[in-house]
C-alpha cells in the first residue's frame, strides 16, 4: 500500500522510536502536521512558541534523556530561527534531528516565498544536512539521519523536506540504517594506545583526571568511577561533565575552568600526568595553552579524531569511546593510593572557601547573592533535581553551586553560551523526566531572550521550577565591565518588567523575593507539587562570580575578589 | 612559527550533492586560501577525488585534513608536500594567427615548451601546455611579452602518491569486510 511522504515520515519516526516532537507548524511543512493529526496517541507534540524554543527544548530533552530530540518546522524563517538551536547542539554534542518544511522541488532556487538555502546554511552547523526532494527518500534519510545524530560523537542533523515530497506517495520499507562507509563513528580501541597511557600512569606521582561530556554522552560514569578508585586519582570536571561524578563522590576535586575551582585549576599545572577523558581543552577550561600543563605528560581519550592534538599537544592519545577505553585501561593500572597529593588540594579548597564560597552562599549581611539562592534549592531539593540553567553568571554560580547526585543533571547550553537557551531547555528536560525536579536558574537578560516560551509551559503543564536571579544588568558582561573596562557599564543596566506578573498572565503561579529572611519559606512554596512556578529573587546588582581566571590567561592569574 | 608551504590535500567522497560546500566551508572558516581546486570521478564508480592545494603551515593543514575526514560524506583525507607526489596541470593559450606567424619559424618555441597545438584557424591558434606551475607560468610569460596571449586558462593541479600504499581501495576492503560483520 503506498502512503504520503509526510505518512512515511510518521512511520519512520515511529521506528526510531520517537514518542515527543517540539515544533512549529507552518506553510512548507502543512503536509506534515496533517499527518501528525492522525498519530496523536503515539507521539505527543509540544507546540513552542517560536522555532528557536522548540530546538532548545529539544535539546533540553536530549540532554536529560539521551534520545534524539526532534523538532519539526517550517521553511524559510522557522529555519533561521532555529540556526541558534542547531549551533548550540554542534558544539555541545547533543543529538538533534531537525525537520525543516521546504518548497515544492519545482520551485527551488526561485526565491519562492519562504524559500531559504537551508542546506547550505546548515552544513557548517551540522554533522549532516540533507534535502529530502522524494517521498523514495523519506526512510532511508530518517534511518541514516537517527544514526549519524546519536552514534559516536552525537551532534544534529538537518532534513529539508520538500512540499512535493511530503505529499507524493510511496511504498513504505523501512530499514535502520547500522553502517555507513564513509562514516565510522565509533573508533576501535588500539591496545598499544592503552598500554601506553596505562604505563604512565602507573609511574604517576601526582595525577589528575579530568572528566568531560564524553563520559556522559558514552554512559561511562561507573568505569570512570572505577578507574580512578582502582589507581586513587584525584578527578575535576568541565562544565558539560558537570554530574558525571556526584558531588560528594572522594576524588570529586570540583570544578575546572575560568569560574572552576581553586584546586583543581592550580593542581592543573602542578600534575605530572594529566589525563583528559571525552573533553577537549576548550579555551575556557585551558586559558593560555603556551602555560597550560606544560610539566605534565598528557593522556587524551576522545571518540572524535579531531579532537586529538587540536588545542593541546599530548603524549598518549586514546582515539576510543570513554566506554571502551576506560575498563581497558583500568585492566592495566596498578592499584595505588596517592594521598598526599590528594590532600594537597585542600590547602586550596579552604582558601577558596574561605576567600569566595562562604561569602557568596552564606552571606551574613548585604543583598541577596545568587550563590545563596542557588544553595539553598540545590538543599532543599536533595540534590536530586535537574539543574538547567542559562548563560552568564546565574550559569557559573549554578554549575559552582548546585550538588548532583546523579548523571546528566547539569543541563546548560556550554559551546555556544546561548543566551535564551535555559527557559526552553528546561521545558524538555521536564518532558524527558517527569518524575523528577526540574529547576531552571536563569538571568534577567536571558530569561527575555526567550520568554515567550511561558506560553508552552502554561498550555501543556509543564512542572518547571524558574528561579529568575534578577540583578537588574547583563551580570557577566557587566562584571568584565568592570574587571577589565574601568567600570564602564555600557549598555547592560536593564529595566526590568515585573517577572512574577507575566508569569501571572500565563497563569504560573509565582513570588518576588526580595529579603533574606523570605527565601527559605518561598522555596518551599515553590516545591511544594509539581507545578510550574516562577520565582524572581531580587539579588545583589553588582555581584561576582568568582575565582575568575581572565581570558587567555595562566591559572596564576586567579582573581579570588577581596 | 613555520613558514606556509604549498600543500596538497587529496579527499575521496561519496558523490553527494553539497560536498564541495562542506569541504570549503573549513577553509573559510580558518581564513585559508584555496589556491587550486580539481574535482573528478575517480577509478571507482559512485567515489569522488578532490585534489586541492593551498598555502599554509603543517600544523594548520593537519587540523584542516582531521576536520574535512569528519564529514559524513567524506571516505578519506589526508596531504602531502609535493616531494611526495608526482603532480600535473594543464594550460591552454590562445594566440592571434597574424602575429604568430610573424614571429617566423615557430619549432623552436614548440620543441622547448613542448607544446600541443590544438586548433588552428584564420583568427587564432590555441596551445595546450601540460606541467608544473613554474612551466606553464613560464611560456605564458614568453607568449605575453613576445606576441600577446589573448584567452589563457590553467586548470588546478592534479596528483599522484609516489607511496607505496594505496589507501583507497585498501580501505575499501577493509569498510567492506566491516560492513559484512555489522550485517551478521
Amino acid at each position: 500500500m503506498k502512503i504520503t511522504g509526510a505518512k512515511a515520515l510518521m512511520e519512520s519516526l515511529l521506528q526510531e522510536g520517537v514518542d515527543t516532537i517540539f515544533g512549529y507548524p507552518g506553510g512548507a511543512i502543512l503536509p506534515v502536521f496533517d499527518a501528525l493529526y492522525d498519530y496523536d496517541k503515539e507521539i505527543k507534540h509540544i507546540l513552542a512558541r517560536h522555532e528557536q524554543g522548540a530546538v532548545h527544548a529539544a535539546e533540553g530533552y536530549a540532554r536529560v534523556s539521551g534520545k534524539v530530540g526532534v523538532s519539526i518546522i517550517t521553511s524559510g524563517p522557522a529555519a533561521t530561527n532555529a540556526i541558534t538551536g542547531i549551533s548550540d547542539a554542534m558544539l555541545d554534542s547533543v543529538p538533534l534531528v531537525v525537520i525543516t518544511g521546504q518548497v515544492g522541488a519545482g520551485l527551488l532556487g526561485s526565491d519562492a516565498f519562504q524559500e531559504i538555502d537551508v542546506i547550505g546554511i546548515t552544513q557548517p552547523i551540522t554533522k549532516w544536512a540533507y534535502q529530502i526532494r522524494r517521498a523514495e527518500d523519506v526512510a532511508w534519510a530518517i534511518a541514516r539521519a537517527f544514526y549519524i545524530a546519536k552514534s559516536g560523537r552525537p551532534g544534529p542533523v538537518v532534513l529539508d523536506f520538500t512540499k512535493n515530497a511530503q505529499s507524493e506517495e510511496v511504498e513504505f520499507v523501512y530499514k535502520p540504517c547500522k553502517f555507513i562507509r564513509s562514516y565510522i563513528p565509533v573508533p576501535e580501541l588500539n591496545l598499544s594506545q592503552i598500554e601506553v597511557a596505562a604505563q604512565i600512569i602507573n609511574s604517576a606521582q601526582k595525577p589528575l583526571a579530568i572528566v568531560g561530556h564524553g563520559v556522559i554522552i558514552g554512559e561511562a560514569e561507573t568505569e570512570l568511577k572505577e578507574f580512578l578508585e582502582k589507581a586513587d586519582i584525584p578527578a575535576a570536571w568541565t562544565l558539560l561533565g558537570a554530574s558525571a561524578m556526584p558531588t560528594d563522590f572522594h576524588l570529586n576535586m570540583g570544578f575546572i575552568g575560568m569560574h572552576g575551582n581553586v584546586a583543581p585549576n592550580m593542581k592543573t599545572n602542578e600534575c605530572d600526568v594529566l589525563i583528559a577523558i571525552g573533553m577537549r581543552f576548550d579555551d575556557r577550561v585551558t586559558g593560555d595553552l603556551n602555560t597550560y600543563a606544560k610539566q605534565a605528560k598528557i593522556i587524551h581519550i576522545d571518540i572524535d579524531a579531531a579532537e586529538i592534538n587540536k588545542n593541546v599537544k599530548v603524549d598518549a592519545p586514546i582515539l576510543a569511546s570513554a566506554k571502551d577505553a576506560l575498563p581497558a585501561l583500568t585492566k592495566l593500572i596498578k592499584p595505588t593510593k596517592h594521598k598526599e597529593w590528594i590532600a594537597s588540594f585542600k590547602e586550596y579548597a579552604d582558601l577558596e572557601f574561605e576567600k569566595v564560597i562562604q561569602r557568596e552562599i552564606f552571606p551574613q549581611s548585604g543583598k541577596i547573592t545568587m550563590g545563596e539562592v542557588i544553595h539553598k534549592v540545590s538543599e532543599a531539593t536533595g540534590k536530586n533535581a535537574i539543574c538547567v540553567t542559562d548563560v552568564g553568571q546565574n550559569q557559573m554560580a549554578a554549575a559552582r553551586y548546585f550538588g548532583f547526585t546523579k548523571s546528566r543533571s547539569l543541563i546548560t547550553s556550554g559551546g555556544l553560551g546561548t543566551m535564551g537557551f535555559g527557559l526552553p531547555a528546561a521545558i524538555g528536560a521536564k518532558i524527558a523526566a517527569p518524575n523528577r525536579t526540574v529547576c531552571l536558574f536563569s538571568g534577567d537578560g536571558g530569561f527575555q531572550m526567550t520568554i515567550q516560551e511561558l506560553g508552552t509551559i502554561m498550555e501543556h503543564q509543564i512542572g518547571v521550577k524558574m528561579i529568575v536571579l534578577d540583578n537588574q544588568f547583563l551580570g557577566m558582561v557587566r562584571q568584565w565591565q568592570e574587571l577589565f573596562y574601568e567600570e564602564r557599564y555600557s549598555f547592560t543596566r536593564m529595566k526590568n518588567p515585573d517577572f512574577v506578573a507575566i508569569g501571572k498572565a500565563y497563569n504560573i503561579d509565582g513570588r518576588w523575593v526580595t529579603e533574606r529572611e523570605q527565601l527559605d519559606e518561598a522555596i518551599a512554596d515553590m516545591l511544594k507539587d509539581d507545578k510550574p512556578y516562577l520565582l524572581a529573587v531580587k539579588v545583589e546588582k553588582k555581584g561576582m562570580i568568582y575565582p575568575m581566571i581572565p581570558a587567555g590567561t595562566t591559572v596564576t592569574n586567579i582573581i579570588l575578589g577581596d | 612559527m613555520e613558514n606556509p608551504i604549498l600543500y596538497t590535500i587529496i579527499i575521496f567522497s561519496e558523490n553527494k550533492v553539497g560536498v564541495l560546500n562542506q569541504i570549503t566551508v573549513i577553509f573559510t572558516r580558518r581564513g585559508l586560501n584555496i589556491e587550486t581546486l580539481s574535482v573528478s570521478p575517480s577509478a571507482i564508480p559512485g567515489i569522488h577525488k578532490f585534489t586541492i592545494t593551498v598555502f599554509t603551515t603543517e600544523e594548520v593543514v593537519k587540523k584542516v585534513v582531521q576536520q574535512i575526514d569528519k564529514r559524513v560524506d567524506i571516505l578519506k583525507a589526508y596531504y602531502n608536500t609535493d616531494d611526495g607526489l608526482v603532480h600535473q596541470e594543464i594550460a591552454l593559450y590562445k594566440v592571434a594567427t597574424d602575429k604568430l606567424l610573424a614571429m617566423g619559424s615557430i619549432e623552436g618555441l614548440i620543441r622547448k615548451y613542448q607544446i600541443h597545438i590544438l586548433e588552428i584557424t584564420e583568427n587564432c591558434v590555441v596551445f595546450e601546455k601540460t606541467g608544473h606551475y613554474e612551466d606553464t607560468q613560464k611560456l605564458f610569460e614568453e607568449l605575453s611579452q613576445t606576441i600577446g596571449v589573448l584567452q589563457f586558462i590553467r586548470s588546478g593541479r592534479i596528483a599522484i602518491t609516489k607511496s607505496k600504499l594505496e589507501r583507497l581501495s585498501d580501505m575499501l576492503e577493509e569498510l567492506k569486510k566491516l560492513e559484512e560483520k555489522i550485517d551478521k
